[in-house]
């Protein structure tokens, strides 16, 4: 006969705990909210790739999606609004060696620090950018982002968005991103593929990743819950890797192409700066050693 | 004889229905027993057919429950 039940081996642990602040669960998220899901997939992606997780450290901004540094168990920083990329442009100057993520909200990235994420892609910076997109401002009320696509009710547009979006990943290749890539939370494994891909990945890449916000994005769009969203997701998205990113524009029901778009090698921020210096000053051009008090 | 065995920590479950939904082989439903948060939390319903594919632990946006095979 088959078992109804099921025997959990002693020790079995979820594989995303390990990562995580435990005393901080649960977690401030909305049911069905998608940041949790984006969260485990990067916790996948740490373990596959096999990185030093003591030379990992991860900075997020202000925002509901925000909250992952505070979370993750690891060297993480949660700076000020808009201010993840200038913080982790420091901490990557500072000391070249650790592989810095950034993880923050489109309102985060794109609005209030939409220039910091221009010109880190500009100079190719050895960051690797990931973008939990909802379309809103969450944390302060649903207001309307650079990201809130026509006909859309937020807070800040009562009756439906009209502002043209910026479609991030044409606004990242177009800024000189070494790696672009958009997937939803319904693509987890895409996703956790994709992250594991950047972390062996020199200068700034960057995914976006579509994801739910059932309590101030969906609601006041009769959209659903987080489940709705996912069904979405899985109905309108279409994979075409190496799509021409201008084409790759989201609306607020259509189709959502999804893939990896850009991925080329330029050479980064460290490389540029070493080679001029290197050129203007010879043997006189020394780096300092970065010293770290661990 | 399962392949594979998933766990849920129901306290931690928001009652999403991430993991039902996609659980390939439908091994999961949502309870109508709440937990202590007022949430129904998902029970497993077909423990025979689970890979331990994890694809539920990788959907649960609140870290709630996970697969895993077993060890042969
Ligand atoms: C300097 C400053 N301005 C404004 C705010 C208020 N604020 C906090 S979070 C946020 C927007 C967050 O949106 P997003 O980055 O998209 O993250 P989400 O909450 O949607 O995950 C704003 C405007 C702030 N904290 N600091
Ligand atoms: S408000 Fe939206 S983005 Fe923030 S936790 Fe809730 S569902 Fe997630
Ligand atoms: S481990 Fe896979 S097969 Fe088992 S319940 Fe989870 S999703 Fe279903
Ligand atoms: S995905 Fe997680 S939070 Fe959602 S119903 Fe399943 S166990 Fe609960």
């Amino acid at each position: 006969m088959t078992p109804t039940t099921l025997e959990i081996p002693d020790g079995a642990q979820n594989p995303v705990e390990p990562f995580l602040r435990m005393d901080r669960m649960p977690h401030i998220w909305c049911p069905g909210c998608g940041i949790g899901t984006t969260v485990n997939c990067f916790t996948r992606a740490l373990l596959d790739s096999k990185v030093n997780l003591d030379k990992v450290a991860i900075v997020s901004g202000i925002g509901c999606t925000g909250r992952v540094a505070g979370y993750a168990r690891l060297d993480s920083f949660h700076t000020t609004h808009g201010r993840a990329i200038p913080f982790a442009t420091g901490m990557k100057l500072a000391n070249p060696e650790l592989q810095v993520v950034v993880y923050s909200g489109d309102g985060d990235l794109f609005a209030i620090g939409g220039n910091h994420f221009i010109h880190a892609a500009r100079r190719n910076m050895d960051l690797k950018v990931i973008c939990v997109n909802n379309m809103t401002y969450a944390m302060t009320g649903g207001q309307s982002s650079s990201t809130t696509p026509a006909h859309v009710i937020s807070a800040t547009a009562p009756y439906g968005a009209f502002e043209p979006t910026f479609n991030l990943v044409a606004l990242a290749e177009a800024a000189g991103a070494s790696y672009v890539a958009r997937w939803t939370t319904y693509h987890v494994k895409q996703l956790s593929r994709s992250m594991e891909e950047v972390l062996h990945k020199k200068g700034f890449c960057f995914i976006e990743v579509l994801s739910p916000c059932p309590t101030l994005y969906q609601r006041r769009n009769k959209m659903g819950d987080g489940l709705d969203a996912m069904k979405y997701y899985k109905q309108a998205s279409k994979i075409r890797n190496g799509a021409p990113t201008g084409e790759c524009t989201l609306s607020k029901s259509g189709e959502i192409v999804v893939g990896k778009f850009v991925d080329r090698d330029r050479p980064d921020y460290l490389e540029l700066l070493r080679a001029q210096m290197t050129e203007a000053l010879g043997e006189r051009y020394v780096e300092s050693e970065a010293s770290c008090s661990c | 004889m399962a392949k594979g065995f998933v766990a849920i920590t129901v306290e931690r479950c928001k009652g999403c229905g991430f993991c039902v939904e996609f659980c390939p082989t439908h091994v999961l439903s949502l309870s109508s027993a709440f937990n202590s948060t007022g949430y129904h939390p998902p029970h497993v319903v077909a423990a025979e057919k689970c890979s331990g594919c994890d694809l539920c632990g990788m959907y649960c946006p609140d870290f709630a429950i996970f697969g895993a095979r077993y060890a042969r």
